[in-house]
């Protein structure tokens, strides 16, 4: 029973990384068409920005693995 | 601009060794003693004969089965235990598996109430015997040492007074890494000072890019024109970590570890990047952290909130490698699996091209998270090298 509760809420936090990330990486493809000189800063920067939102739904993920048992 | 190269290296080096030992501190591991003494010759004696033992001996093993290798499972058991069997294979261990039924036998070293314990991990026989010792007799509970009383029971009682120094898989892992960093940066660094400054050969022309990298890209930006200080600790981080998750990634002998997938090893880094974030904060920095720029009714939240904020950031570099590492490899490891929970053959036509497919993005992932670990590491450590001067400006 646990169990089946850790996957739900493991499956919910990949959902959550899962749009966070994606509108990250959406806005810098936008960003480095609209500007490709920048491409390198913007890359950078997404990637931090992927870093803290990816971090969030790891604490899910670990959470969840905790309570897996 | 390469003569940075040269004055990092060896200390870099040097550092990720003294990471290693730290770890080392951090892997102890709380196990259980008992009452009961054996008989045993000379302590000394004994212990000599074991040291002779410790040297990771490579033993052919007999009909014994490991209890949940994948390689085993056709044997007896009926039902499949995948996350047994992942677990067993992302966690630490007393033995390094090779191939078949050979294994490294690692050393272990213990710390008892009654002095030093060294002896082979392959009397255990891979959990299966119990090893009667100079002060007490040990047996591996799920890959952790535990003492036992004369009827066979697990002491707990007593578990928090022997300390487990063992060379685990985990930290000779991280001594094969330390050899290759040590390899590969002595002999860059000898040709530097062979060759001067001039176009980069060999090694060097690959190493210097990425050194330059570190510096351009996550030093000077982040820290600003102090960045020298700081560049022999991440460069340090960076290769330490990058080097870890690629040797995790290979499955076979010299890697195959879960080193920057063991919670204990990132804890460490992201204390060292804590410690140095402490040790260089700025009259600004900490000015922001007891007096922050708030109304005099908000400092009663606002102080509370900012110092856990100290500690939320190291705590955060700490489970996003560990998490993000042992993701990649649980992955794998599922993938893998799927030919066992299928019980075909046939399911490792599908299986088998897609763990390439996530080992070639678990590459990607380990260059990222050595980069991330980096920066944000610069970063913190930027935000507590802050001027007044900015300040005046809020």
């Amino acid at each position: 029973m646990t169990g089946s509760i850790a996957a739900i809420g493991a499956g919910l936090a990949a959902i959550g990384a899962g749009l966070g990330i994606g509108r990250i990486g959406g806005s810098a493809m936008e960003g480095m068409a609209r500007q490709p000189e920048a491409a390198n800063k913007i890359q950078t920067a997404m990637l931090i920005a992927a870093a803290f939102v990816e971090a969030v739904s790891l604490f899910a993920v670990v959470v969840a693995l905790l309570g897996n048992g | 601009m390469s003569r940075i190269t040269t004055r990092f290296s060896t200390r870099n080096v040097l550092l990720s060794s003294l990471f290693a030992l730290a770890f080392l501190v951090v892997n102890t591991r709380a196990i259980a003693q008992h009452e009961t003494k054996h008989e045993h010759s000379t302590g000394a004696e004994h212990i000599k004969a074991e040291v002779e033992h410790l040297d990771s001996t490579i033993v052919e093993e007999a009909e014994h089965i490991g209890e949940a290798a994948i390689g085993h499972h056709e044997t007896k058991e009926e039902k499949f235990n995948t996350s047994e069997v992942i677990m067993e294979h992302i966690a630490d261990g007393h033995d390094w598996h090779l191939w078949g039924h050979t294994s490294i036998h690692l050393p272990v070293i213990l710390y008892t109430d009654k002095g030093i314990e060294m002896f082979s991990s392959g009397k255990f026989n891979h959990g299966h015997d119990a090893y009667i010792g100079t002060h007490h007799t040990y047996k591996l509970e799920h890959d952790k040492v535990k003492v036992l009383i004369a009827d066979g029971q697990i002491d707990e009682a007593a578990s928090a007074s022997v300390l487990d120094f063992s060379i685990t898989k985990n930290v000779a892992s991280m001594m094969v890494s330390m050899v290759f960093l040590c390899l590969i940066f002595f002999s860059v660094a000898s040709s530097y000072k062979k060759r001067g400054i001039g176009a980069p050969k060999g090694l060097q022309s690959w190493l210097e890019p990425i050194i330059i990298f570190v510096r351009d890209e996550i030093a000077r930006p982040n820290l600003g024109e102090k960045y020298a200080k700081f560049m022999p600790y991440l460069l340090t981080v960076f290769f330490f970590i990058w080097m870890n998750n690629v040797l995790g990634l290979v499955p076979f002998f010299p890697g195959g570890a879960n080193v920057t997938g063991n919670i204990a090893v990132t804890l460490v880094l992201a204390l060292a990047t804590f410690i140095i974030t402490i040790l260089n904060g700025t009259k600004t920095y900490w000015s922001h952290v007891f007096t922050p720029h708030v109304p005099l009714w908000l400092y009663p939240l606002m102080i509370p909130v900012e110092i856990i904020g100290l500690f939320t950031k190291p705590f955060a570099l700490m489970i996003r490698l560990f998490a993000n590492i042992t993701a990649g490899h649980i992955l794998v490891l599922s993938l893998v699996c799927l030919i066992f929970i299928f019980k075909s053959m046939a399911v490792a036509t599908v299986s088998v091209p897609f763990v390439v497919f996530i080992s070639v993005i678990e590459m990607l992932v380990a260059f990222i998270q050595a980069f991330i670990f980096t920066i944000l590491s610069a970063l913190y450590i930027g935000m507590a090298l802050e001027k007044p001067s900015e300040d005046a400006h809020h």
